[in-house]
């Protein structure tokens, strides 16, 4: 184990990442209880101010007198709710159904990855559109539909693992012992495919944040008054003329978040990655 | 010839598959095109209904709208009353087209060198640099940047204008196009670089150079045409990429393309509408895959005996 986090150490990037990381998911949880605002408070004497330590508004209000700090924080919370719990939902479908078409082989395996390239060349963005319709506007159909679309890459990489694995010794060993199939993938296929899934995964929560940011900017995810960094910058770019700072927190949030997470997810695939050894 | 026929056919059963599961969805969702208007009366919503053939069976609507896009029809918008959606559709995907076309171009008539040029100067300053801008680029979306550019550039610097169509001047276009092109630029950048480094690495390169190859006919005549490959690939989902922006750039810049409409007739269960306009975004996508896949092809003759195996 410590060889394995070794490069950890030298990694420059990846330690640098993970730490903005860190720092921001504990601003976010622990930011809001410094500041006496809450999330749908209206403070009618200062609407629209700019940044600035005046009544402990730090980002600014909006135009409804709310504050800022404590929104975009929310919407930060949002944002790694959403890139967590979605990417479970499409690492669940995905394994499942890769480790199950790789392990099984032959046809099965041919009509199941047939399926996922079906769905790879659906323009996959227009149908999370369709589903936040069809399911109605709410976080949880939110990242059921983003995580329910998202798990094809996960299948892909899931599926040829466990096609290799398949052939190995310990697993014609398992056969031959006669364990029941539904041991066999559970024992002994699933642990050996943790480093590719959890490197996919690292690299699933930013498309997946990136996503849900998308949707709420246009209106079809989190909706108003809860905050979301896209519905806080889809108002922000309506007031970005008389109120820029509307736009400019949410906007850096997001970036430092999706840019701290691809740096984890980089060094993470560069080392565990069994393709890049 | 043959070959490029038979994928074209090859794209009718994903067609059909996208057509119906657009409707199923769109039908599984509660309500009708004509929840809204409280005043509507009973009678009034049934003669609407059936004036848009709602009242039948969802089996028997869906055969005729099959049957209906057969011919390219693809009916009545239910919301916007005046409009055919295939009248909306003119006048949004010229527009759409427009930006997402030149988006695409400066994407690879800039990504391209700037990744050849990144890979030549392997780890060296320029290198670092420009891996370091492409990692940000990559990583901020076009609803990011475009509402950025245009508070610097149409709002403090007063040298663009901020949003507005007046019917596709290039002072309208260079905002648009450059927000949505940043993240397929910076994309491909990288990807050229990785492709080439790779290319460089075989042993018929070293070959080249030992036999004394100038060392720009390397690079241009032995290094760079198989190391397009991947990136040429990458064309396909770069295309759907740009569409999928082109919706929040339209709507940051007011422009009278695809994307208007789509959201507020998804919210308003603009059936006709919604189907339409996903179809068509999935053709598109559909189409330009194809393309790049009949290019790779054209380019190498290893693609065409893989599939036909």
């Amino acid at each position: 184990m410590r060889r394995r986090w070794h490069w950890f150490e030298r990694d420059l990037a990846a330690r640098a990442g993970l730490v903005a990381l860190a720092s921001i998911a504990l601003l976010a949880l622990a930011g809001p209880l410094a500041s006496p605002w809450r999330v749908d408070e209206l403070d009618w004497a200062r609407i629209g101010v700019a940044p600035g330590l005046e009544a402990a508004h730090w980002f600014g209000t909006d135009r409804l007198g709310r504050d800022l700090f404590v929104r975009t924080l929310a919407g930060v919370r949002v944002s790694l709710a959403i890139g967590l719990l979605a990417t479970l939902v499409s690492l669940l479908i995905g394994v499942a159904w890769g480790a199950i078409a790789g392990y099984a082989g032959g046809r099965l395996e041919g009509a199941m990855m047939r399926v996922v390239d079906v769905f790879y060349s659906l323009p996959y963005v227009f149908f999370v559109i369709l589903l936040t319709v069809t399911l109605g506007r709410s976080p949880a159909t939110l990242f059921i539909s983003i995580g329910a679309v998202g798990w094809l890459t996960m299948a892909r990489v899931v599926c040829a693992q466990t096609e290799s694995l398949r052939h190995k010794e310990f697993i014609e060993a398992a056969v031959a012992a006669g364990l029941p199939v539904r041991r066999i993938l559970v024992r002994h296929v699933l642990p050996n495919l943790a480093g590719p899934v959890l490197v996919y995964a690292t690299l699933t929560v930013p498309g997946v944040i990136l996503i849900e940011s998308f949707l709420s900017f246009l209106g079809l995810g989190v909706q108003e008054p809860a905050a979301s960094l896209g519905n806080l910058m889809a108002q922000g770019t309506a007031e970005m003329e008389s109120a820029p700072w509307m736009l400019l927190a949410p906007c850096a949030f997001l970036v430092a978040i999706v840019l701290a997470l691809g740096f984890v997810g980089d060094g993470l695939r560069d080392h565990l990655d069994p393709r890049e050894r | 010839m043959s070959y490029a026929l038979r994928r074209l056919l090859g794209l009718v059963p994903t067609l059909f598959i996208i057509v119906s599961l657009a409707f199923v969805l769109v039908r599984l969702a509660p309500g009708g095109p004509f929840d809204q208007e409280q005043t509507l009366a009973p009678e009034i919503k049934a003669n609407l209904e059936r004036a848009y053939g709602l009242d039948r069976p969802l089996g028997e609507q869906y055969l005729r709208y099959l049957g209906r896009l057969a011919h390219g029809d693809l009916g009545p918008s239910m919301r916007l009353r005046d409009f055919t959606v295939n009248e909306l559709i003119a006048i949004g995907l010229p527009v759409s087209l427009t930006i997402g076309g030149l988006a695409l171009a400066l994407s690879l008539l800039i990504g391209l060198p700037l990744g050849l040029g990144a890979a030549l100067a392997r780890r060296r300053g320029l290198d670092r640099l420009l891996m370091a801008t492409t990692a940000l680029g990559i990583a901020i979306p076009p609803y990011v940047t475009a509402p950025l550019l245009a508070l610097v550039f149409g709002i403090y610097l007063r040298w663009l204008p901020v949003a507005g169509w007046e019917g596709g001047q290039l002072r309208d276009l260079v905002l648009p196009v450059v927000a949505l092109a940043l993240p397929t630029l910076a994309y491909l950048a990288r990807l050229t670089r990785a492709s080439v480094l790779e290319v460089a690495g075989l042993p018929f390169v070293r070959a080249a150079r030992a036999k004394g190859l100038s060392e720009a006919r390397i690079v241009l005549v032995h290094v760079l045409p198989p190391a397009l490959g991947p990136v040429l690939a990458y064309l396909g989902p770069a295309a759907a990429g740009i569409l999928a922006g082109s919706l929040v750039i339209e709507t940051v810049f007011g422009l009278p393309g695809m994307g208007r409409f789509l959201v507020e007739g998804a919210l308003n269960r603009d059936y006709t509408l919604v189907l339409g306009k996903v179809i068509v975004y999935a053709t598109l996508v559909l189409l330009l895959n194809l393309l790049v896949d009949l290019l790779r092809a054209l380019l190498d003759p290893r693609i065409r005996a893989r599939r036909r195996a």
